[in-house]
């Protein structure tokens, strides 16, 4: 492990989903790192150096190489670090993570933030059901395994962690129903194992602040229609 | 090399199944290619593919897997002869994935929203996304390619792949708009490398012509048309 371990640096934000899908790998693998918070409003010229593209975050840095999108990032950690892997070895288990993966954010994560932030009330509406039919779908694949990745966690449950701990949250501020026991039972009790999982359960921000900032960002679009 | 468990669900027009019949290609790969016209969509299509229907799917000993990045790299990990159609270097392979997704949310997007696109102001805002995106694609075919004909070095890789599948529709675009996009002046290294990709044996034959496709395209715009005046 020391020879890889040289300098990790995980530019971030403490509430972002998509940085916090990299914390957990690297807490998994036990791989230690320097966290730079990253204030959005005002981006670092450490951030607009790393990720001149997208100029967001997550970007690991390792050894000074940086790179740049979760998902890149994630298989980038698995690559790197080989214990306790997060894809599987079989190249078919391995598409079908990905698949996944993808889904979740092309489908789950814009129809989430749509059915919460967005002023019109016909969007919001479509958000709903399409978080709806997303959440389902998932319901479907999730069948009886503990987790995506079988009976330990792994790819698919970390781009997940959205939906386990993001949605109840911003679901309450905006007094919806999207992920309810009633709803979609199997993926309810996931998010249950998965959010008390001893390795996530550290790495998952304070929920009280995070409440507290989306629902300033709730009131404020109310205010403003 | 007869390979008589593999099928693609493809479509000519699509680019996405271009990318999968490339990385087929380059494996020497021989594959059965279904021809979906979408209209309608076959059975197969829609039990192979439930959650998007959409083509590609490759089915490899009746398993399918969806979506093109993700089915090219199955080829990769599955078929590892060379060609290595994803870099050997962690870090590599990091930047290969990083520009094939930037592909197909920057430069797809907009060249979609083109084809269907009247407004002269909204085209304009399109180009000039494109535009910001071939610059972003030259410098990094630079970096990538370190003097090499591909993105991938010596031999077509991932990037490779993902940007050069849109090629024919871009010429479709550049014709129906009377336009260049890719230029050699203000794109020297692509327009060098975006002939050198059409050239090599595993593209060849299988790129659309961009006639046929002009032709697919005028009947698409229509069709969109047609549908947005009956929503009204």
């Amino acid at each position: 492990m020391a020879a890889n371990q040289e300098e990790v640096k995980l530019l971030g934000v403490v509430g972002s989903p998509f940085v916090c899908r990299v914390q957990i790998a690297l807490k998994l693998k036990g791989i230690e790192y320097k966290f730079l918070e990253e204030n959005m409003k005002n981006k670092s010229e450490l951030l607009l150096k790393y990720n001149p593209v997208h100029k967001k975050v997550p970007v690991l840095v390792h050894n000074e190489k940086p790179i740049s999108e979760s998902l890149v990032i994630l298989e980038y950690i698995d690559e790197t670090w080989k214990q306790d892997p997060i894809l599987p070895t079989d190249p078919y288990q391995r598409a079908l993570a990905r698949f996944w993966s993808k889904f979740i954010d092309d489908k789950v994560v814009s129809a989430a933030w749509k059915a919460v932030f967005t002023v019109d009330e016909k969007e919001r509406e479509k958000g709903v059901e399409e978080s709806h039919e997303a959440l389902e779908i998932l319901e479907n694949e999730l069948k009886d395994k503990k987790f995506f990745g079988g009976d330990e966690f792994g790819f698919v449950d970390i781009s997940a962690v959205f939906i386990a701990f993001w949605i109840p949250i911003v679901q309450e501020v905006a007094g919806l129903k999207l992920l309810t026991s009633q709803k979609f039972p199997k993926l309810y009790k996931w998010s249950q194992e998965f959010v008390t999982h001893p390795v996530i359960k550290e790495v998952l921000p304070p929920r009280d602040p995070l409440f507290a900032f989306f629902k300033e960002l709730y009131e404020n679009l109310a205010a403003s229609k | 090399m007869a390979q008589t468990d593999l099928k693609l669900l493809g479509g000519w027009f699509s680019p996405f199944a271009l990318r999968v019949q490339i990385a087929l290609n380059l494996k020497g790969l021989d594959y059965e290619l279904i021809e979906e016209t979408l209209n309608p969509k076959s059975d197969l299509l829609l039990q192979s593919n439930p959650v998007y229907n959409k083509i590609p799917v490759l089915l490899h000993a009746d398993k399918p897997i969806c979506e093109s990045a993700v089915i090219v790299e199955y080829i990769d990990e599955t078929w590892t002869n060379a060609p290595s159609i994803l870099p050997s270097n962690a870090y590599d392979r990091a930047n290969a994935r990083f520009w094939s997704t930037y592909i197909d949310d920057k430069w797809f997007t907009p060249m979609k929203s083109l084809l269907m696109a009247e407004d002269d102001e909204a085209k304009k805002a399109l180009f000039g996304q494109m535009e910001e995106a071939l610059e972003r694609m030259e410098d990094a075919f630079n970096k990538a390619s370190e003097g090499k004909p591909f993105f991938g070095g010596d031999t077509i890789g991932l990037i490779d792949i993902a940007f050069g599948s849109f090629l024919s529709w871009l010429s479709v675009i550049e014709e129906m708009n009377g336009r260049k996009v890719l230029d050699v002046a203000k794109n020297p290294a692509l327009a060098q490398w975006a002939e050198t990709f059409a050239a090599d044996p595993a593209v060849k034959g299988i790129l659309p012509e961009t006639l046929k496709l002009l032709e697919f395209a005028n009947a698409l715009k229509l069709k969109w048309a047609a549908e947005a005046a009956k929503a009204k």
